[in-house]
């Protein structure tokens, strides 16, 4: 079961091949300074580490949803919310 | 009220009717879809469809709340695998029941073009000999979405 969130702390899924090029599910973050939208969140990652750039380097094949809605790049994120990234959905 | 299932095991779309008409005679007819996993050019070993759990239930009930919106349904059952399945299994099944035909079948369109779309699931197609890949998302799948707009 996904671990609890402490005061502060954000937390970051990825699924498909998002989840394959940063080589985790999951990650649970302090929040960044600086960072208010997921668009400031999908830089800050991708300057992290070379998987996180290779999943974020072409953001138009991006989805994201926070707190499991979907939500465009220029959504405000805050301390407790879970915000997710994905390709484009293909089920059905 | 729709009855909605994220399910890694098969269903019984017989079982799936009789529980939409049980104990009632109002229903004029049911509207169904069943997508099959399809091998296109006969290399196709396998599907794995990932989901994001929570989400894809909460999506799903948000695509049912609109399709009982727009029509007036009876009832309405949305069943989608998740897992890994090969050529000719069942993936996913809509029924949606009305008094009559037309809100039944467009209401079963509805869903699956809304499903295929604006619900968390991924698809990977792994072929013989070659490996795996994510599907890409097919613009006509959105364009049939984008018809329901409006």
């Amino acid at each position: 079961m996904a671990a609890e969130l402490k005061p502060g702390e954000l937390r970051v899924l990825y699924f498909a091949w998002l989840r394959e090029r940063v080589g985790r599910s999951e990650d649970i973050l302090a929040m960044p300074d600086g960072v208010s939208t997921v668009a400031d969140l999908m830089a800050w990652l991708a300057a992290r580490e070379p998987g996180a750039a290779a999943a974020f380097a072409q953001p138009d094949l991006v989805r994201c949803a926070v707190n499991q809605d979907f939500a465009p790049a220029e959504t405000a994120i805050a301390p407790g919310d879970e915000v997710a990234f994905f390709p484009p959905v293909t089920g059905g | 009220m729709a009855r909605i299932s994220v399910q890694s095991g098969i269903f019984d779309i017989a079982a799936e009717l009789a529980a939409l008409t049980a104990g009632r005679t109002d229903i004029g007819g049911i509207g169904s879809f069943l997508g099959i996993v399809r091998d296109d050019h006969q290399h196709l070993v396998a599907l794995t469809l990932e989901h994001y759990p929570g989400m894809t239930e909460r999506a799903i009930a948000a695509i049912a709340a609109e399709a009982e919106q727009r029509w007036s349904l009876l009832g309405c059952t949305i069943i989608h695998r998740t897992g890994r399945m090969t050529p000719g299994e069942p993936i996913v099944l809509v029924l949606a029941s009305s008094a009559h035909r037309q809100a039944a079948l467009d209401a079963t369109a509805f869903l699956i073009d809304w499903l295929k779309t604006r619900a968390p699931f991924w698809k990977r197609e792994e072929f013989a000999g070659q490996g795996a890949q994510w599907v890409a998302a097919r613009e006509a799948d959105e364009a049939a979405a984008q018809r329901w707009q409006g």
